[in-house]
């Protein structure tokens, strides 16, 4: 991959209720942002197991993208919450894997907030271009 | 019936699972009534030299304990691999990496320089290390090449059983050795334990799992009929294969995860963080920032036994990246 044009590949889990319907609403709306981001809609942001976050790294991404809804929002009342605190454990924890913790984010996005949807992808997507290539990793 | 030949070995491992086979005390004496040892390093005077003397699978049954972090070790994995019929990954190391594996939180450099530099009863002002080949005045003397990275058994050679533990427990050895002679091993690629968590097994009281503090283990006196999670010990039951016999839970310490993931689980860790992090009673930030902080180290809590075989497997190598 050619070094000045980094393009990052990032995988995002965006819950059925909030942020992929905030995902839909910025494209509907038309709100541009890079595609440098491959969604999977997931039940609900407290669906994403650590493992698939981990697996998103060793398989070569260069970021992981959560969204859920807001706090009080969540549609299976504390999934959010459980997400949140699983994300501050693996932020603690990918350090000491050498992966920067900036490279996993969670986000709040209701089903109303498509232009803060496109607006969150672009930053993240702006912060992984900053830290570069993740790649795939040595030993795999 | 002919004697079964059985062999072991020890690669990265600290022995204790060579004294676990002899943990078996008198039920020993059975072993050689129907295997004959043809080669076991840490007991008996056989040499390399005389496994590769051997035909191929002339050896029924090796018991290969510890992990693969050297040229040497890989050697006679691969050696035995070639001489065995079944090959047995013995112990923790072997199955998951175990403790030699937490080297993968570091590489060769970091482990040299803290080894033969940086350690208080050091004089190495020189900065003498060792080298793969020495020129002596009698000639080239060569040592064993330490890897970057930590490997499990199966990672080097194709391995048929699984026999975890820190140090694999009497009864599971008995149970495979017992296997061995009336000819009825499970189907290869099983795991010699229980196919359940260790929770499952564990017969503590058990009410609610909530917890709002973190205690390591010399910060409380556990009650030793309750939970130890739920007392606000971090327990590594939930995401742990059980078939030990909770031999730790029994004198009121927390599992630490030596039994590796659960079958159907992939990274025993990251089951470990889900976990915690779901039981923990933390909704606001201070709460949360609470929670982080009490568990001092996640990485080396959750995969104390299983970083080899994780989903990441170890620390980025980043200069290896940059370079390739």
């Amino acid at each position: 991959m050619n070094r000045d044009k980094f393009e990052p590949l990032i995988l995002g889990f965006a819950c059925n209720w909030c942020a992929y319907a905030g995902a839909d609403l910025a494209g509907v709306s038309r709100f541009q942002y890079p595609p440098n981001m491959r969604i999977i809609r997931v039940m609900c942001s407290g669906r994403v197991d650590p493992t698939f976050v981990l697996k998103a790294f060793a398989s070569g991404a260069d970021g992981v993208f959560i969204g859920g809804c807001h706090p009080g929002d969540c549609h299976y009342i504390e999934g959010n919450y459980k997400a949140r605190r699983r994300y501050e454990l693996l932020k603690k924890m990918l350090p000491q894997y050498g992966i920067e913790s900036e490279r996993l984010r969670l986000e709040w996005i209701s089903a109303s907030e498509g232009a803060r949807f496109a607006e969150v992808v672009m930053d993240f997507i702006n912060v992984i271009k900053e830290l570069g290539a993740l790649g795939k990793r040595q030993d795999q | 019936m002919a004697k079964l030949k059985l062999g072991l070995y020890w690669a990265a491992s600290c022995g204790g699972c060579d004294v676990a086979v002899l943990d078996t005390n008198e039920k020993i004496l059975d072993i050689a009534q129907i295997a004959d040892l043809v080669f076991w390093p840490i007991a008996l005077d056989f040499k390399y030299h005389h496994v590769e003397a051997m035909e191929d699978k002339a050896i029924d049954v090796c018991l290969f304990n510890g992990a693969v972090r050297s040229s040497e070790q890989e050697r006679i994995a691969r050696l035995l691999r070639a001489k065995s019929k079944t090959m047995v990954a013995f112990g923790s190391c072997a199955c998951f990496g175990g403790i030699p594996a937490l080297a993968n939180f570091t590489n060769r450099a970091e482990i040299m320089e803290r080894a033969y530099v940086e350690a208080p009863s050091n004089d190495n002002l020189d900065r003498t290390f060792p080298r793969i080949q020495t020129e002596v005045a009698e000639g080239e003397l060569e040592l064993p090449e330490l890897y970057d990275t930590v490997l499990t058994l199966a990672q080097v050679v194709d391995v048929e059983y699984f026999v975890p533990g820190c140090p694999p427990p009497v009864d599971l050895i008995l149970k495979i050795v017992d296997a061995l002679a009336t000819n009825s091993l499970p189907p290869p690629g099983a795991v010699i334990a229980s196919e359940k968590t260790l929770c499952d097994e564990c017969d503590r009281k058990k009410e609610e799992k909530m917890i709002s503090k973190i205690y390591r283990s010399h910060e409380i006196i556990p009650d030793p009929e309750r939970c130890l999670l739920e007392q606000g010990i971090l327990c590594m039951g939930p995401a742990t294969r059980g078939g030990c016999g909770a031999r730790c839970i029994k004198v009121n310490m927390p599992c630490r995860g030596c039994f590796g993931p659960p079958a159907g689980v992939v990274d025993q860790g990251a089951k470990l963080v889900s976990a915690i992090a779901s039981i923990y009673q933390a909704k606001n930030d201070e709460d949360i920032a609470r929670m982080v902080e009490e568990i001092v180290d996640p990485a080396g809590t959750f995969y104390r036994f299983g970083l080899a075989d994780s989903i990441l497997k170890r620390k980025r190598l980043q200069k290896l990246e940059s370079g390739g």
